[in-house]
């Protein structure tokens, strides 16, 4: 870090910081696989067979349902109603998801309009909460000013309670500030969803003080800093954020917020479906498929980097 | 003048206010988010407090009737008592069952090679990231032949008639508990696999030198005590979503569900307070989200206690 002691925020010493992160990671990457080897000492095997079928079991348990639905999105109709029920598909076809889009006909409104409420409500909502909350994470995590304690006491507590219990007050402050039957209504509270805040703060205790400190002396202010180096450097914890985001809006059904069906999200459709009795069985696993899909296809790409963020997860 | 004679040290009151200012650039920075943490979360439970003692009906202003609510509650709301026993009982089960689970499960996988302990994080973390997809145990339960549930339970001959699962009281806990459970491996269940893998190995070789025999022992004396503090995160998470069972009852079971067996607290809040509810009845529905509240922070609180002695 020599030579980052130049008076203004130039593109080499950003370089220069970058480079020491890099470097700093590297290393801490190493020393995390090395201590990762695995060492097998107090086993048995009885004790090893036992434990991988309860394993197995639950797996089983834990896959089936969705196993089934995803089997289910691709048979036909008479297949669906193959008694007794069969997991695997014998001819596999899509009329289910073109069904689905033909649905168009049967309601005035086209399965895709849900589908872009959802994904306005699941964007915006989540967008909105990485940025705020990693912004005001920061200060929370690495500076001190008067009331920091007494914020980050107030987060912890307010992770030991569910939305429920606020529902009915913030319903009217919602309706006092004229948002009903708009999706701001749901896409501004979960700016402030805290178990965001909660884990980007403890993600950033970690970044080295050292670090910030260079970028001070580069003269780069603190928003600066934050976008140019903290940032870049909790990007597990962002994405982290954005599945939780993801779990939390993608399957919201606008609840008592939105009347106008055109702004309902997917979810609402995806009950209506449902309710729509027997006949509509692949067409509901159709469109749970396509719930399913996007917030799993997130994780399964992000999995090593949301384990990173909750490594620091913990409560003092 | 009055705060100057309230608070005796006027140059402690001075130091703070420029530090404050000196420190502008950070309340701007946590300002958005506080912004609406304050108005979405700390207000409301403030207000649904003090509503708690008022009858409101959201037309007239809120009419002073202390305790009568909570008096109401306990004493003439035979549907409320349902409610905080089916909570209770499904937070009981579920609870410590999820968190076990959770926590377990996490411990397994750990040992696992990566390849196939990426393959049952995945598999087991679904079931919660998946939004409503947990509609999906309607198809399972669903009270005719085709339901999947009555279909296999037929084909093995266990059965001759279908049963009426979603429909039938004596099955509503059960069904609300195995799909909790279903839904439970979430965050928590990451903090510990996260958890597990900082725990640092080179204290296994000692504890077996040592005389560590099992892995129990190990997991005991060795495993626990390094990560409390995502022992304690994942029992918030548990805790919380296991007392606030109610969407899960709705969309299964119906609202109100028959004979009202998978009412919880939740449940009886909406019945009160939401406005599609035809007795709007703001200050009750506060009294009950209060009661909610307390019931949460204090058996948080108290399991925190708890777990602060784990390995001890």
């Amino acid at each position: 870090m020599a030579q980052s002691t130049k008076k203004s925020l130039t593109p080499s010493s950003v370089a220069d910081i970058r480079q020491a992160e890099l470097q700093y990671f590297k290393e801490t990457q190493k020393k995390k696989t090395k201590r990762y080897k695995k060492v097998r000492l107090s086993r048995s095997l009885w004790g090893d067979v036992i434990l991988l079928l309860f394993l197995l079991a639950f797996g089983a348990f834990s896959a089936y349902p969705l196993l089934f639905t995803i089997t289910n999105s691709l048979k036909g109709l008479d297949e669906i109603f193959v008694f007794p029920p069969r997991l695997f598909p014998r001819n596999i076809t899509f009329d289910n998801f073109v069904d689905l889009f033909n649905l168009i006909g049967n309601t005035q409104i086209p399965i895709s309009r849900y589908f872009v409420n959802t994904l306005t409500i699941t964007l915006f909502g989540t967008a909105g909460h990485v940025l705020f909350a990693s912004l005001a994470a920061y200060p929370l995590a690495k500076r001190r000013f008067p009331g920091r304690h007494l914020i980050n006491q107030l987060v912890v507590y307010s992770l030991m309670f569910s939305a429920a219990v606020t529902a009915i007050p913030s319903y009217m402050i919602i309706s006092w500030f004229g948002l009903i039957d708009t999706q701001a209504a749901i896409i501004i509270p979960a700016f402030g969803f805290t178990l965001g805040l909660f884990l980007m703060r403890q993600f950033m205790n970690v970044i080295p003080d050292e670090l910030l400190e260079a970028s001070k002396i580069d003269g780069a202010n603190e928003y600066q800093t934050f976008f140019l180096v903290v940032m870049p450097l909790v990007k597990p914890a962002w994405l982290t954020l954005i599945i939780l985001l993801f779990q939390q809006l993608w399957g919201t059904d606008g609840g008592n917020y939105i009347f106008t069906e055109n702004l309902k999200p997917l979810s609402y459709a995806l009950r209506q479906i449902v309710a729509g009795g027997v006949a509509r069985t692949g067409t509901a696993a159709a469109v749970t498929v396509i719930m399913l899909v996007v917030p799993i296809g997130v994780f399964i790409f992000n999995q090593t980097k949301m384990l990173d963020t909750m490594a620091h997860s913990g409560l003092k | 003048m009055v705060t100057k004679a309230l608070n005796p040290s006027p140059s402690k009151r001075v130091s703070t206010w420029t530090l404050m200012k000196r420190n502008k650039i950070y309340y701007s920075m946590i300002a958005p988010f506080m912004l609406i943490f304050i108005t979405f979360t700390v207000i409301p439970v403030l207000m649904s407090f003090v509503l708690s003692f008022t009858s409101f009906d959201m037309l007239q202003p809120p009419k002073f009737i202390g305790l009568s609510n909570y008096i109401n509650l306990f004493l003439n709301d035979d549907v409320f008592l349902i409610a905080l026993k089916n909570t209770l009982i499904l937070a009981i089960i579920t609870g410590p069952i999820s968190y076990l689970m959770a926590f377990v499960f996490a411990w397994l996988i750990n040992e696992l090679p990566p390849k196939i302990r990426w393959l049952l994080v995945l598999i087991f973390y679904a079931p919660s990231i998946s939004g409503s997809a947990y509609l999906l145990w309607l198809l399972i339960f669903s009270s005719d032949m085709y339901g999947i549930l009555n279909a296999t339970l037929m084909n093995l001959s266990i059965i001759n008639t279908p049963i009426l699962w979603l429909e039938s009281p004596k099955y509503a806990l059960t069904i609300l508990i195995i799909v909790q459970l279903w839904l439970s491996l979430g965050v928590s269940f990451l903090a510990f696999i996260a958890g597990l893998q900082t725990v640092d190995r080179t204290l296994f070789e000692a504890g077996a030198i040592d005389g560590i025999k099992n892995r129990w022992q190990e997991l005991w004396y060795i495993t626990l005590p390094q990560m409390k503090s995502q022992l304690m995160f994942g029992a918030v998470m548990q805790i919380t979503n296991a007392l606030g069972i109610g969407m899960v009852s709705i969309s299964l079971l119906g609202f109100p569900s028959v004979e009202y067996s998978g009412h919880t607290i939740v449940t009886h809040l909406l019945d009160f307070g939401s406005t599609n509810s035809t007795r709007l009845e703001m200050g009750y529905a506060s009294a009950i989200a209060t009661i909610l509240f307390v019931l949460m922070l204090g058996a948080n609180l108290l399991v925190q206690k708890l777990i602060r002695r784990v390995g001890t």
